[in-house]
């Protein structure tokens, strides 16, 4: 009788044990890249919205406080989105007939308000308070990035949970004295770049944050990271 | 030992039937076996059969198909009963898979020459009846499709999953169960795929068996290595038919609800387990012997020995009912007496009465030999014994959780259609798995039944 296989079976049974092995590892790491990729998380990626308001140019240019248009950030849980009549205070006086303005007038006439599309959105089963973090030192920079340097916004982290874990299990390595917080240029304390606080000049994040945690009494690690922090 | 005695161990001991009927030969067992997948034309009744066990494997099909798209709010499972019958058929179905890693692994350590004619299509019903098993914990989730996050890989969210929980130990439990047992059965297949590579006239069927059979030769070296690999998985599989019950009866023990938190729990679970598990292998063996006409090998020896272990573990399960009230008497905990009353007294008393009935009074009569050795009798019986413990999961999971601490949060549990269809379904599924291994596998193992022969015996020169 003829032999059913040839001889080079041999070999590839061989080689699909392992190919199938690497094929299993490569595809389960691919899924985890995947998921943490911009693909998923859409980090890095400009959304589309009604007027294309730059941050850079307001923030970073002409040097507007962060609070001048989310009013409500320290607060309360909700940063707030300006009203029409807040772009207005100077689009009043500039730009006045500029094209690319021109949604901003039309509700500005008609009192219907501009739909700008949220970028930092968290998903509804969690609970997110602006004021808390703000209030115990936490930079407006740390979450969302350098947006003083963002022509059109876009989130800056995943905003994924072991990214929110990643500060509740260490708040000391991210914290900062309050009156830095709207700093957006604000830089971790190294040797030739102390940070002062309470007269006394750090210049390691780790006593530092150290400090900053003694001094606006968090709740310990346990408390915020417990699951109804959170997820209430 | 000498080739006179092997025949005689084989043949008649203590004067009960023997393990084969005389007069085989390595032949004339290759034969018998191998022609019922190569050679037997398709039979209209394994046409019906399958036909009639697809039908419900399609309505699991759709059961499961609405579950996903309406949620789990078409069963009967509510508060206080929100374990209805999905844990109860898990149960179930887990305990079920327990005879055969027992046919096949314990008592090969023990050199049972017996269950070498019964351990294929045992090992076969553990693969199926866990696989059934395997998929209710995923149907009960609320949101199924996210069932892995049951297994702890570096996730997004950063977290584990709880592993002081049971029910994460029953994923670790079943997973490991089912992949032991899927290696332990192929292992044992490959010298058969070889034998019915080598018998196939069919070039397509030669390919399908040779690919399966990965390159046997049947040389001394691969037997030697096969034996080594074959001892070690048994020795693996060995602590499985106590463990995974176990960690299924931890789902219960950990928590406080009274009626659950026993320590009596783990052998009583997997005495249970086996006891259902050898009544399912009566319910498979006896018409399997009778339409394949294998009354040689799967003798009356087998289907008394199975007889007698459910009367064991049945015995080993009724000192566990008699012990659970016992102990919440002398516990003076009010709560647990009020759980052992209400089962007898309460509005499930008829539950509890026809599984003292089914479970403990009637498989009693296997105490008599002439109904050991009557296969329509068997077959009753191991039916009895398989709806009772199905019943007495019932009882575990539904009774307990009905009354627990808070009078106000008392309730009732009624399945809804969708409930029975599913476990139907799982039902169905099994005897489709079940009738098409038996079609397309050697359903015995056709070289541990050669080994029985006085002429496998290796002889010493002197």
């Amino acid at each position: 009788m003829a032999q059913i296989f040839h001889r080079s079976t041999n070999t590839i049974s061989r080689f699909t044990i392992f190919g199938a092995l690497v094929v299993t590892a490569l595809g389960l790491w691919t899924a985890l890249q995947l998921e943490r990729s911009p693909y998923t998380t859409f980090a890095g990626v400009a959304r589309p919205q009604p007027v294309p308001f730059s941050h850079a140019h307001h923030v970073g240019g002409l040097g507007l406080d962060c609070r001048y248009c989310h009013t409500s950030v320290e607060n309360s849980g909700f940063a707030g989105i300006p009203p029409t009549k807040t772009c207005m205070n100077c689009h009043s006086q500039i730009w006045t007939n500029a094209p690319m303005l021109e949604p901003v007038r039309q509700s500005f006439q008609t009192g219907q308000s501009l739909v700008w599309s949220r970028v930092n959105d968290l998903p509804d089963f969690v609970y997110f308070d602006h004021s808390i973090h703000i209030n115990k030192g936490v930079g407006c920079d740390t979450c969302h990035g350098p947006v003083d340097r963002m022509p059109l916004m876009y989130n800056y982290a995943s905003l994924q949970m072991e990214w929110c874990l990643d500060c509740h299990r260490r708040p000391e390595k991210y914290l900062r004295p309050r009156q830095q917080v709207f700093n957006m240029r604000y830089q971790q304390p190294d040797e030739f770049h102390p940070v002062e606080f309470n007269g006394q000049k750090y210049t390691g994040q780790d006593e530092l944050g150290r400090a900053l945690v003694k001094a606006y009494h968090l709740r310990t690690v346990q408390d915020i990271t417990s699951c109804n922090t959170c997820h209430r | 030992m000498e080739q006179k005695d092997r025949v005689e161990e084989i043949s008649v001991r203590h004067g009960r039937p023997p393990v084969m009927a005389p007069g085989h030969t390595f032949a004339t067992i290759t034969d018998k076996i191998s022609s019922i997948v190569l050679t037997r034309p398709v039979s209209l009744g394994w046409m019906l059969g399958v036909g009639f066990a697809s039908l419900w494997a399609f309505i699991l099909l759709f059961a499961v198909s609405y579950l996903f798209y309406q949620g789990v709010g078409i069963w009967g499972v509510n508060i206080p009963v929100a374990w209805g019958f999905a844990i109860v058929n898990f149960v179930w179905w887990v305990g079920i898979g327990h005879a055969g890693t027992l046919i096949s692994a314990i008592l090969l350590l023990l050199r049972q020459s017996w269950r070498n004619s019964i351990n294929r299509f045992a090992e076969a019903m553990t693969l199926f009846a866990v696989a059934c098993a395997g998929m209710f914990p995923v149907l009960h989730l609320g949101r199924p499709w996210l069932a892995y996050w049951l297994f702890p890989y570096p996730n997004t969210m950063n977290v584990w999953p709880q592993f002081r929980s049971p029910l994460v130990w029953d994923v670790f439990a079943v997973s490991t169960y089912f992949t032991v047992s899927l290696l332990f059965w192929y292992q044992g297949l490959i010298p058969d795929l070889a034998t019915l590579r080598d018998r196939a006239v069919n070039r397509h069927t030669r390919t399908i068996y040779g690919f399966l059979a990965m390159g046997w030769r049947g040389s001394a070296r691969h037997w030697k290595r096969y034996h080594t690999a074959y001892l070690i998985l048994a020795g693996l599989a060995t602590p499985l038919v106590l463990s995974v019950h176990t960690v299924v009866s931890y789902d219960f023990t950990i928590a406080v609800v009274p009626g659950w938190h026993s320590t009596i729990f783990p052998p009583f679970f997997v005495a249970g387990a086996i006891y259902s598990g050898f009544a399912m292998v009566l319910i498979l063996a006896i018409p399997i012997r009778y339409f394949y006409g294998l009354e040689d090998f799967v003798t009356m020896r087998h289907l008394e020995n199975s007889g007698m272990i459910m009367l064991a573990t049945g015995l080993i399960v009724a000192y566990g009912y008699i012990m659970e009230p016992f102990m919440a008497w002398l516990s003076g905990n009010k709560y647990d007496m009020y759980q052992f009353w209400d089962r007898a007294h309460g509005p499930y008393w008829w539950v509890f009465l026809s599984l003292i009935t089914m479970n403990v009074v009637i498989p009693q009569v296997l105490w008599i030999p002439k109904v050991r050795r009557n296969p329509a009798w068997l077959f009753l019986i191991s039916l009895d014994v398989l709806i009772g413990m199905w019943i007495e999961r019932f009882v575990i999971v539904v009774i307990s959780l009905h009354r627990d601490f808070l009078t106000s949060s008392w309730g009732m549990y009624y399945p809804t259609r969708w409930d029975w269809f599913t476990l139907l379904g799982t039902v169905g599924f099994f005897f489709m798995c079940m009738l098409l291994f038996l079609r397309v596998l050697p359903m015995i193992s056709i070289f541990e039944l050669r080994e029985l022969l006085p002429e496998a015996e290796v002889k010493v020169e002197p």
